[in-house]
């Protein structure tokens, strides 16, 4: 039994932004994952909650638009983004991070927009996000807005997202994914139902000798506070041969995250998994784009 | 033996099909709702005692009924453990009193302090935050040994020293002198011999039953009625007449079907208080659920311990002696007190005592403000196989020896008989652990591998490993086992049986039937079993745990079963007085000593109902007292991979072998078998109550960061056995239900041995302690 005292259901995203407005107790309910469980914890109890979960028509699906950017609706659930031709053609690394959260119930309940504006530093697509260069509009009854994934995040659990604007769309725009492929590392202490220990996502581009790293973006989930880029890494091997990189991106990584120190996993722990799996996930990502390693 | 019929049949759970389609009703199920229900108020001091209670705030909480703090309970101490009671004359041997309904002395974080009824579960835990409480707090100590060496304040007042209880078991002098020693100590550093050493630990693991603790109480008739998801109702009758200080006939406890218990529900946790909020509301039903965090902390989970152990062996593989000093952390209660440990260091003991000189098995149980503990399957005994074989492991990688062969030449065989248990009783009538290790052996494909895995180099190596295990089979002669069963004939020729052993989910309905089939000559099929406990009718039985249904209930199931065959006989011998020669019951016909059909079953049981001069319900109600034990024993045999850099060990085939005697049902056993594994996986990888040492606090009380491992964590569980009945057993059956589980931690953690050259002391192996072992030997 929840603590619940008042739940909304939206009739579209203005009407929902409208509720938002006028409570300033309500927040945001779309697939429940999150807020239901912090509301079991009796956290932000008594809830005033607005439902989106119905506005599937406005706020789900994956889209490509004319410019090549790919357009996803925030109510799209995990396994939608996964499964989706158009992110398997554009952002496979995406989907593949949306294939790790939870087990597959979670998969069909809990959407990609929820994973962001829960702005969890262990979010499994947060990432890929942050490596793709997200772009995230906003809309509340001021208006719409666009916030880059590199400026979304305030702190853990807390995003730049005002409590009354609803995320409406996750775009990357085509220069920010073509040419790369990539790879999505999770690692959790066991296979399945599982919360990120350290989350890696690396893309790559080769030049066309297939052995040099002409670009590279790699980001962490769990490495500080909030997810985030290794942008010294990244500035560090570019240009570099790629098994070159594979060698030293590890410590790269290592220089330039802040891991925490806590009973879940040590820094020392945290710090050895940032330098084997930045080493892993560029090796596969390059592998993917045609690198012999 | 002459052959069994129903007894080694595959047969479906007979609750099968009422389960997997969902009728099968729970505790929660039956409660009638709306009713009120009852949420506890935690301390959040892990030591100390509650100064006052400000109820006012909670009260004034819409939909609040009541609330009732420590200060409002009877001042009454309680024991709570499953165990048999005993009357004034053998008081001595009586489960300790430590509990309270609700306690002002708060001995660890999440206490019991005061608890809001309320109109529904959103009332409550209103009510709940609104609770202020003023505390005087005093510093925790959670390890046994600090504990040990004394606090201010007394966990437990009546244990000034924090010592629950202590035990010494070492070879007598004599014994020693025959070999020409004074000590045990002599034995275990004779220059001859090589002498190995380690400290080991286990953490507290929890059951993680599906079915959290729920029960829910109301007035009828001048009584208290109690239905609750347990283990072991009788018991819980007793304990709430005890905490209520009522007559034990004035309380009713129903015990429907329930959702796994692993031992949490060997104890009285909620039941007491319970059902005094009942009586203090005027009989109204109330409900109190613990939640899934609570269960962490506030039932009773695995023993925290360490292990100091020792060992001397010869050249020629035979240990000489051994000795095991093992610190058990009770937490705040005592609950199952010492026997935990005594548990590890017997079965320490017996696994390997066949040829030493000398043993020395010594256990502390130590109060702390840790978690209170209790049974979990297996009893302690995870923990001592963990402690005994990571000892053998490293004799054998050290000394370089085949870890199968070692073991072999020291395991205990058909002649084991324990010399410090009195009259003899813990002996092995049967052992048939070679036969398993040579179907593990070659499961695992142990000599290939071991010459395949052999000088690995890499980040990331291979290895195979093997436990052995021992366990007794229910708790003669240390307590009492006595059991009753009742058979009914039914007009139709079936029958109805009633126990008052319980099903738990492991089977027990199931076995029973299959038995009380068997010794009556009727089919499984013909017997209608009473799947709940009702104590106002049904027969008494200490319930669920030490494995100890299928052989001592199934003793009287047995005894039952051939009382009503008996009577059965009798009754178509009275209507067909010229029947020839010794009749017999089968294939539902009494048939004649020519195998001639007499009568079929059904005719004679509508005579026996409405027989105008003779009528009678042929029934039996028997009850047995077992003063028997039975060795069981087997192995695990695991193949793993070993991801060094990131702290990773994949198993990736894994084999129990058991010799638990004669299979009463091999389906259910195969599947008691791979639940066991996959828990003893999660024992040796995944599974630990984190405690905060400076509050006491659990800190991972919630199923994302408690791991127990998923489907995808355990590779296809093998389960195999070798049934070699046990004279002692009602069907040549021995301990089987909690077995599984010990083994395979320490057969992974040999594998990881074999693949890295990293020994291992502290369960779980979790990522983080792989990697600090790993860092810590150079390997990354």
């Amino acid at each position: 039994m929840y603590d619940i005292e008042s739940l909304y259901e939206a009739q579209s995203v203005d009407d929902a932004a409208r509720a938002l407005a006028e409570d300033p107790l309500a927040v945001i309910i779309a697939g429940g994952t999150d807020v239901l469980v912090k509301l079991r914890e009796g956290k932000g109890t008594p809830a005033h909650l607005v439902s989106i979960h119905e506005l599937g028509g406005e706020l789900a699906g994956v889209s490509l638009a004319e410019d090549g950017t790919v357009e996803i609706g925030p109510l799209t659930v995990f396994h939608d983004v996964t499964v989706s031709p158009i992110i398997q053609g554009t952002v496979p690394t995406l989907g593949e991070a949306c294939d790790t959260p939870g087990g597959p119930q979670l998969r069909t309940s809990g959407t990609i927009g929820g994973n962001v504006c829960t702005a969890a530093t262990s979010a499994d697509s947060a990432s890929t996000l942050f490596a793709y260069g997200a772009l995230l509009d906003v809309r509340s009854v001021r208006g719409e807005r666009t916030i880059p994934i590199e400026e979304w995040y305030a702190g853990p659990g807390r995003s730049h997202k005002e409590r009354d604007e609803v995320l409406v769309k996750i775009r990357i725009p085509r220069e920010r994914y073509e040419g790369f492929t990539g790879h999505y590392f999770k690692y959790g202490k066991r296979r399945a139902l599982e919360i990120t220990t350290m989350g890696c996502c690396c893309l790559v581009k080769l030049a066309a000798d297939k052995s040099t790293v002409e670009d590279i973006r790699l980001a962490f989930g769990v490495a500080g506070p909030t997810p985030m880029r290794a942008l010294a890494a990244e500035d560090a091997v570019r240009g570099m041969g790629v098994a070159e990189a594979a060698e030293k991106i590890g410590e790269l990584a290592a220089a330039c995250t802040n891991p925490r120190d806590s009973w879940r996993a040590s820094k020392e722990f945290r710090l050895q998994l940032i330098k084997e799996m930045s080493k892993r996930s560029l090796i596969e990502a390059a592998r993917r784009g045609g690198a012999r390693l | 033996m002459e052959k069994l019929r129903e007894v080694g049949r595959p047969v479906p759970r007979v609750d099968a099909f009422d389960k997997v389609t969902g009728r099968a009703m729970f505790t929660d199920d039956l409660c009638p709702k709306p009713c009120l229900e009852a949420k506890l108020v935690h301390a959040t001091i892990g030591n100390g005692r509650v100064v006052s209670i400000d109820t006012s705030e909670a009260l004034a909480e819409p939909g609040v009924v009541a609330v009732f703090t420590c200060f409002d309970v009877p001042d009454i101490c309680f024991p709570v453990a499953g165990h048999p009671w005993y009357a004034d004359s053998r008081a001595e041997k009586r489960d300790l009193a430590d509990r309270k309904l609700l306690d002002d002395r708060v001995r660890i974080y999440g206490d019991n302090i005061a608890v809001v009824v309320g109109e529904d579960a959103v009332a409550c835990a209103r009510g709940v935050s609104k609770v202020k409480v003023t505390y005087e707090e005093w510093p925790v100590v959670y390890d046994a040994q600090e504990s040990l060496a004394g606090t201010e304040h007394p966990v437990q007042e009546r244990c000034p020293d924090n010592l629950l209880a202590h035990s010494l078991a070492v070879t007598p002098a004599e014994k020693l002198a025959e070999h020409g020693y004074d000590s045990v100590e002599a034995v275990l550093s004779d220059p001859r011999y090589h002498h190995f050493s380690a400290h080991i630990e286990s953490r507290e693991q929890s059951q993680v039953h599906i079915e959290t603790c729920v029960s829910y109480c109301y007035e009828e008739g001048g009584k208290i009625v109690c239905v609750t998801s347990t283990q072991i109702p009788h018991v819980v009758r007793r304990v709430i007449g005890q905490a209520l200080g009522i007559p034990w006939g004035q309380v009713r406890v129903i015990k429907p079907y329930i959702g796994g218990g692993f031992g949490t529900k060997q104890d009285v946790h909620y039941e007491p208080l319970n059902a005094w909020i009942c009586k203090q509301i005027g009989g109204r039903c109330v409900k109190l659920e613990i939640s899934r965090e609570e269960l962490f902390w506030d039932t009773s989970g695995r023993q925290p311990k360490s292990f100091d152990v020792e060992a001397s062996v010869d050249d020629e593989m035979n240990l000489r002696a051994r000795s095991i000093v093992a610190y058990s952390n009770t937490g705040g209660y005592g609950h199952h007190g010492h026997a935990l440990v005594l548990n590890s260091v017997n079965s320490f003991r017996w696994l390997y005592h066949g040829q030493e000189f000398a043993t020395r098995s010594e256990a502390f149980t130590a109060y702390t403000n840790g978690p209170h503990t209790g049974a979990m399957r297996a009893y302690g005994v995870p923990e001592g196989n963990w402690a005994a074989e990571c000892l053998m492991g490293d004799i054998a990688y050290d000394m370089g020896w085949d870890g199968v062969e070692f073991r072999l030449k020291n395991v205990y065989t058909d002649a084991f008989v324990d010399e410090f248990t009195p009259g003899g009783v813990i002996a092995a009538h049967t052992c048939a652990i070679p036969e398993c290790v040579e179907k593990g052996k070659a499961y695992i494909e142990w000599d290939r591998k071991r010459a395949e895995y052999a000088n690995q180099t890499g980040p990331v190596r291979h290895g195979v490993g093997v436990a052995l295990f021992v366990y007794k089979t229910a708790v003669a002669p240390f307590a009492l086992e006595t059991a009753t069963a009742a058979l009914t004939l039914n007009q139709d020729g079936t029958v109805q049986l009633q126990m008052g052993a319980t099903e738990i989910g492991q089977g027990a309905d199931t076995v029973f039937s299959q038995m009380a089939a068997e010794a009556i000559g009727v089919d499984t099929e013909d017997v209608h079993i009473v799947s709940f406990q009702d104590t106002d009718v049904t027969p008494y039985d200490s319930g669920a745990y030490a494995s100890r249904q299928t052989y001592v209930s199934g003793t009287a199931v047995k005894k039952a079963g051939l009382t009503l065959r008996r009577k059965i006989l009798d009754y178509a011998r009275f209507l067909y007085p010229n029947a020839q020669g010794e009749l017999t019951l089968r294939d539902h016909h009494v048939l004649d000593a020519l195998g001639h059909p007499v009568c079929d079953l059904k005719t004679l049981a509508l005579e026996a109902y409405y027989n105008l001069s003779r009528a009678d319900q042929l029934h039996a109600h028997e009850t047995v007292n077992v003063h028997t034990n039975a060795i069981a024993g087997g192995c695990t045999f695991a193949d793993v991979t070993v991801d060094m850099p990131l702290g990773k060990v994949t198993v990736n085939k894994i084999i129990n072998v058991h010799d638990s005697g004669t299979l009463i049902n091999p389906k259910l056993v195969e599947q008691q078998i791979h639940g066991g594994m996959a828990q003893g996986i999660g024992f040796g990888l995944y599974e630990e109550v984190q405690v905060d040492p400076k509050t006491g606090r659990v800190l991972n009380s919630t199923l994302l960061d408690y791991k127990i491992p998923t489907s995808m964590d355990v590779p296809d569980l093998k389960a195999d056995f070798v049934e070699k009945p046990d004279p002692t057993g009602p069907y040549g059956n021995k301990a089987v239900g909690e077995t599984p589980v010990i083994s395979p931690a320490a057969a992974i953690r040999d594998a990881i041995l074999n693949a890295t050259g990293v020994k291992f002391y502290v369960e779980p192996m979790t990522p983080q302690r792989l990697f600090e072992g790993f860092k810590r030997e150079g390997l990354i």
